[in-house]
């Protein structure tokens, strides 16, 4: 019962962070590269979800994924009325809600390799998405580790999110934050006690990983 | 066929401050120096032609391959130019290896070149003991020479240097430029040298293109340019010239080479390598000095008759004279600077017979190319 839960947030995470990563990997480019104004009107818009009231993203997913939104059209393809109360809803939700953990880094990480070896690589005959693969992503690696681990250790907290789109269906959308919170309103503590240290141990093990991390990659550069 | 051997390029527009505005041709082989003060659009200029600028309106061309015109813009990775970075830019997160055969592997070939080797680059600039390690750990020379591999092994129809020294110590400097020469020597790629620094452009380049404020302001020949009184070049106190000389015999008795400038003998302390060796040499204008006969009792040793054959005011009471050597009147040309009262006591004037005497001569590099 309650590795089903388990199992289903670290889907969650892993499918979350994988879409991230493919979709947040061009974005962080363009917003890097870019030289239009308008890029910072798209990344306050990527931004907004850290600030936003999660309950307020969560209201808005809700009506975008339901029979009337979007998300309707959207599942209709497959058959479903709905994509809200779906584990389909719940990743849709998910991206949007860690986009800014995973763009955010990657951003800053292609900013800092600047133009210089992107120039070099393009006088050694390098066309721009060979350069991109050659050149950008390598030396943007710290950033591709600290995305990954943020967007994923991001979408394993999240609730509030989750509860508006997702509700608690054991199996289905049943989370581990939404359990423990479960767990808690039928004063099974016990329960509540284990799951929370979990993810106090996996929360602190993602931080100290972090750091010792960027410090590896400071320790190389020198 | 002749306009054909040749770079042509020419580049307007404003990039930044800058009001870009260069037009100039040179040969495409051996080296030319783009030389003028810091700030006055060399680098710009190398980047236009590498493709990384595109300057508002600009045309280029190599051998008459046009890489950009009115309706022709080739972006940077597809014209066939190896870039030398005054900072190396070399991948980090590559080896050196890596990082050499990163071009190579990209490379059209080219056929009317033989291929550049890999072992070939490594052995002209002794780099073999770095292949396996990181840029990260080498010196400011060591990174420099594998940037200039890593340019010459993408094949390159043209070699663009952008001050590859002027971010070293004096000591790195000297171990890169006999590459430099090697290279010169050995590959028959042209090459674009930028440098706001006369003693390197004398001593690699053949030619010179002079800038100044975003303008071509003279072009030539390395031996017109410096002796040319009106450019600016000759008005600093490094004036000189440059000149090629083979060694035409030794005096053991008196430890003194005789080198030939154009046919005209020069005796210089030291010996100089075997008759036949040619290098170049340097006769700074303060070095030389004018007398109206040949001296009966005189230390210097060379007194070579000559012509006054332009002369320039450098300020109020000194000048810069420009004399023929020898007897004819295209002979070699060397710089002289005099001070006005001189000038007006001996009563000099344009187009005048006088002793050149020359009190020393700077070899600048060996075995000089013909």
């Amino acid at each position: 019962m309650i590795w089903t839960t388990v199992s289903l947030t670290l889907q969650l995470a892993t499918l979350t962070t994988l879409i991230l990563l493919l979709i947040g990997t061009p974005l962080a480019w363009w917003l890097a590269r870019a030289k239009t104004w308008w890029r910072e009107v798209v990344s306050a818009i990527v931004a907004l979800p850290l600030v936003l009231p999660p309950t307020v993203l969560g209201f808005y997913l809700l009506i975008a994924l339901g029979p009337s939104g979007p998300g309707g059209v959207l599942g209709s393809l497959w058959g479903v009325r709905s994509l809200a109360f779906s584990f389909e809803g719940l990743v849709i939700g998910s991206v949007i809600y860690s986009m800014p953990f995973v763009v955010q880094p990657l951003r800053n990480a292609f900013e800092a390799i600047g133009d210089r070896p992107l120039e070099a690589a393009a006088t050694l005959r390098a066309s721009p998405i060979d350069r991109f693969f050659t050149v950008a992503v390598p030396m943007a690696r710290p950033g591709f580790v600290t995305a990954t681990i943020l967007g994923f250790a991001h979408t394993m907290g999240e609730f509030g999110v989750v509860l508006m789109i997702g509700g608690n269906i054991p199996g289905e959308t049943q989370v581990l934050s939404i359990a423990i919170y479960d767990q808690v309103e039928s004063m099974n503590w016990a329960m509540a006690h284990l799951l929370s240290a979990g993810m106090l141990v996996f929360s602190f093990a993602v931080i100290l990983a972090m750091a010792l991390l960027e410090r590896r990659a400071k320790e190389r550069i020198r | 066929m002749k306009e054909q051997q040749c770079i042509e390029a020419r580049f307007e527009g404003g990039i930044g401050k800058l009001n870009l505005s260069v037009d100039f041709v040179a040969p495409s082989r051996g080296i030319t120096g783009i030389f003028g003060p810091s700030g006055c659009g060399k680098t710009t200029v190398l980047r236009c032609i590498a493709g990384l600028h595109s300057a508002r309106s600009g045309r280029f061309s190599i051998d008459g391959e046009i890489w950009q015109d009115e309706a022709v813009f080739l972006p940077a990775h597809q014209r066939s130019v190896g870039y030398v970075f005054q900072d190396t830019n070399l991948f980090d997160h590559m080896s050196v290896r890596a990082n050499l055969t990163y071009g190579l592997r990209r490379a059209q070939p080219n056929p009317d070149r033989e291929a550049i080797r890999l072992d070939e680059v490594v052995a002209l600039l002794g780099i073999s003991g770095l292949l396996e390690r990181s840029p990260i750990r080498l010196s400011g020379g060591e990174k420099q020479r594998v940037a200039i591999g890593r340019a010459l092994l993408s094949q390159p129809s043209l070699l663009l240097m952008d001050e590859p020294l002027a971010a070293l110590d004096q000591r790195s400097k000297n171990e890169i430029l006999p590459y430099l020469e090697q290279l010169r020597d050995r590959l028959s790629i042209p090459v674009l040298y930028i440098s706001h620094d006369i003693v390197e452009i004398e001593r690699l380049a053949d030619q010179i293109v002079l800038m100044d404020a975003g303008h071509v302001v003279a072009q030539g020949t390395l031996a017109e340019i410096q002796s040319d009184p009106t450019l600016p070049i000759a008005r600093m106190p490094e004036a000189g010239v440059a000149l090629r000389a083979e060694v035409t015999g030794h005096d053991a008795t008196y430890g003194l080479s005789t080198l030939s400038v154009d046919g005209v003998d020069i005796l210089v302390p030291g010996n100089f390598g075997a008759r036949g060796s040619k290098h170049r040499v340097r006769i700074a204008a303060t070095d030389v000095s004018v007398a109206l006969e040949p001296p009966k009792a005189s230390s210097i040793l060379n007194v070579i008759p000559s012509t006054i054959s332009g002369f320039e005011a450098l300020d109020p009471f000194q000048l810069i004279l420009v004399l023929t050597l020898g007897p004819s009147a295209s002979g070699v040309r060397v710089l002289a600077r005099i001070s006005r009262r001189s000038w007006d006591t001996l009563g000099l004037s344009k187009g005048q017979m006088v002793y050149a005497q020359i009190k020393s001569m700077a070899l600048i590099a060996s075995n000089a190319p013909p």
